[in-house]
């Protein structure tokens, strides 16, 4: 194709961007039917067929209401804050190999990257909870902290045995080494490392607690804390908010996805493609939303503990093992 | 009782904050205000301040005829209607002397432990919701529909009920009511099984409620906690076995009891009240007779001679006992409510200190509040 570069970033942007909103919108929507489904009820009906409409009524609710800043609270962090959990996602996207050609910006250090600007996002949440000056959105910026450390943690030793795996860093050659029939995926790369299964367990339950999803949403109890950190959010700050929130699980469902499952390989080796890779990621999202909505919340202490008791030490025994397997094999 | 797994909170810090849960709050479920004071997620004290849906029950029932007064004491709690306007009805009765037909003490006890089905599985349900679990509380909802749908056939109400009346019933119960409720107490038991696999047996909900939020006997006994509360901290005590009333004897049931006091037992103990009730319902059904339900002679102005009258009965949520003091007027002199979310609250301060925040709103949640009841 002869499209110059500047033109094929642009036309990138343009498609990243689209399909951020496009996600967070309807993923709100497909979270409301799931979560209407799992509790035998309808869900939203009126707003279009099936409700499909609702989300586009719900931006344009939001965003014709008033942003209020509260008059105590840091007013320039506190709008900074929405801007901040919304870009790092946008980024992410950017190296994540949509299929063969379908990439953004392919980068040798892909994986750096999208983990560099992933935690990015905390300290948005936790600005947001700060400048709020409320004391629900500080105990919920306090929690947020303790909590994305503590999974940051056992996710990157995860990443690291995996990369023992791999040997690259780049996003779109990981896909590739996980061709052919899907055995060959690094999931099932039980050569390499008996393990694999539980490192993307974890790696499922840290991306789970890293984007303050249920069981794990610590930030947002609203039986505790209100609304958490979003509390003074009126109009559209808490609809970016919302929206960063989806735009994250849709990046750590599609880490997870390009990282374990083969990205856009086929798993019966023939029509690879990009439809692949958007399936596998969808199956992860919907299993996010279905986790939601079965689960009770974690107590937080007890959140903690499953990160530094039984994680952490579970992921470096992964990782030893890796590298003995890398030594031996 | 086993060790919590975290690290009691023993010295609190000079650097506290105070924190107003409520009067609107989502866990506080109602106009509840707690007054916390905060060490960083610590509860250092929690001040409940009761009184913001204060409607002066007492005082109502002061300047009205005891039948103007009835359908107040549905109002009080209202998840569990039935059962106080049985205590209410019953002080009247036996101050009165009336003595109640049969079948119409059998159809008390029926509609009674229906209430008292549909009372826990709101608690249930908002319980969960408490917990960050919202998909339970659905459930639960589609199964008080039943209740409410039988209810309503013969009370005419979905919520505030007033179907008892001094010497008997508003009405006879009909045969699509009696079929309903044996249809439901088939169909619950199933449903019950499906809870304990889906909610009561998740590790996050045992994690979550075992050997938080102690409660010891004591307490309950210092405070006046009654109902679940106390029977999930060991003791068995229960209104229709200790004061027995109405046609309770007659049924064969267990008072469910679990010694750890923790948010877990008083789980459990609603859990096996659902039970319980279901079979007192169904021994209810096989053996109601027939004849009347209301009466004969009872006055249209009741007067009751003076003196101190006093009836319990076993709620939802406890022992509710109305105390009628009367001067030989159609109005009483004094009216007393005994409520039991009052007494379980009032132990709140004591037990959740040191807690966490969350475990302190599960400790709230485990006790089942119903703040009219609170503030009456």
């Amino acid at each position: 194709m002869n499209i110059s570069e500047p033109i094929r970033l642009l036309l990138f942007l343009a498609g990243i961007m689209a399909f951020v909103g496009f996600n967070a919108a309807y993923l709100v929507w497909v979270e409301r039917k799931g979560a209407a489904r799992f509790q035998r009820r309808p869900g939203p009906t009126e707003v279009g067929f099936a409700g499909l409409l609702q989300p586009i009524a719900d931006a344009l609710k939001l965003l014709s209401k008033q942003v209020i800043v509260p008059p105590t609270s840091d007013a320039i962090l506190f709008r900074l804050a929405p801007v901040l959990v919304m870009s790092p996602a946008l980024m992410c996207l950017a190296v994540i190999p949509f299929g063969e050609t379908l990439v953004a910006r392919n980068i040798n250090i892909g994986l750096v990257m999208v983990f560099a600007f992933g935690s990015i996002n905390v300290m948005a949440i936790m600005l947001g909870g700060w400048a709020s000056r409320n004391k629900y959105a500080v105990i919920s910026a306090a929690r947020v902290v303790s909590q994305d450390v503590a999974y940051e943690i056992p996710m990157l030793l995860v990443v690291i045995t995996l990369l023992m795996v791999t040997g690259t860093m780049d996003l779109n050659q990981i896909v590739r080494q996980q061709a052919g029939w899907f055995w060959h995926w690094n999931l099932f790369k039980l050569t390499a490392n008996p393990l694999m299964p539980v490192t993307f367990v974890i790696f499922y339950i840290c991306m789970l607690a890293e984007t303050n999803r249920a069981p794990f949403d610590m930030a947002e109890a609203e039986s505790e804390l209100v609304a958490g950190a979003f509390t003074e959010y009126a109009g559209m700050g808490f609809g970016v908010f919302f929206m960063a929130e989806y735009a994250n699980i849709v990046v750590g469902c599609s880490v997870a996805t390009v990282l374990f499952l083969g990205g856009w390989q086929s798993p019966i080796g023939v029509w690879s493609g990009p439809w692949w890779f958007l399936l596998k990621m969808y199956f992860l999202v919907f299993s996010v939303i279905w986790i939601r909505w079965t689960f009770p919340r974690t107590q937080f202490y007890g959140l903690l503990n499953l990160s530094w008791k039984i994680l952490i030490p579970v992921s470096l025994f992964t990782l030893v093992l890796s590298s003995i397997m890398l030594k031996l094999f | 009782m086993s060790i919590p797994s975290f690290i009691p909170h023993e010295k609190m810090s000079d650097e506290t904050f105070v924190l107003n849960l409520g009067p609107q709050h989502p866990a506080t479920h109602g106009v509840l205000r707690v007054k916390l004071t905060m060490d960083g997620e610590y509860i250092a004290r929690a001040e409940p301040v009761p009184g913001y849906i204060h409607r002066m029950h007492e005082k109502m029932g002061e300047n009205r005829t005891y039948a103007q007064f009835l359908p107040n004491t549905s109002r009080i709690d209202y998840l569990s209607a039935m059962h106080y306007t049985h205590a209410f009805v019953g002080a009247v009765e036996r101050a009165a002397r009336i003595t109640v037909p049969p079948r119409a003490e059998y159809v008390r006890v029926i509609t009674s432990e229906l209430n008292r089905i549909s009372s826990h599985l709101v608690w249930f349900g908002a319980f969960l919701l408490d917990l960050g679990g919202f998909t339970p509380l659905l459930y639960a909802f589609d199964d008080r529909e039943k209740i409410l749908d039988l209810l309503e056939g013969i009370t005419g109400s979905r919520l505030t009920y007033c179907y008892y009346r001094f010497g008997g019933l508003y009405n006879d119960v009909d045969a699509d009511f009696l079929k309903g409720t044996r249809d439901f107490t088939a169909y619950m038991r199933p449903r019950l099984d499906m809870y304990r696999a889906l909610v009561t047996d998740n590790i996050i909900l045992r994690k979550r409620l075992e050997s938080i939020g102690p409660i010891s006997a004591e307490m309950c006994r210092k405070y006046g906690a009654t109902g679940p509360v106390i029977r999930g901290s060991g003791v068995a005590y229960d209104v229709r076995r200790i004061e027995p009333y109405s046609v309770y004897p007659e049924f064969q049931f267990d008072i469910p009891v679990y010694p750890e006091g923790d948010c877990m037992a008083r789980y459990l103990v609603r859990m096996e009240e659902i039970v319980q009730s279901l079979r007192i319902i169904d021994q209810a059904l096989d053996q109601l007779p027939e004849g009347p339900v209301m009466a004969e002679k009872v006055p249209r102005v009741i007067k009751l001679p003076p003196g101190d009258y006093c009836y319990a009965v076993e709620a939802a949520r406890g022992r509710f006992a109305v105390r009628i003091v009367s001067d030989n007027k159609d109005i009483p002199y004094r009216v007393k409510l005994r409520a039991p979310s009052f007494s379980n609250l009032s132990l709140y301060e004591e037990a959740s200190q040191g807690m966490m925040l969350p475990d302190a709103l599960a400790l709230m949640g485990s006790l089942d509040l119903v703040i009219p009841d609170i503030d009456r």
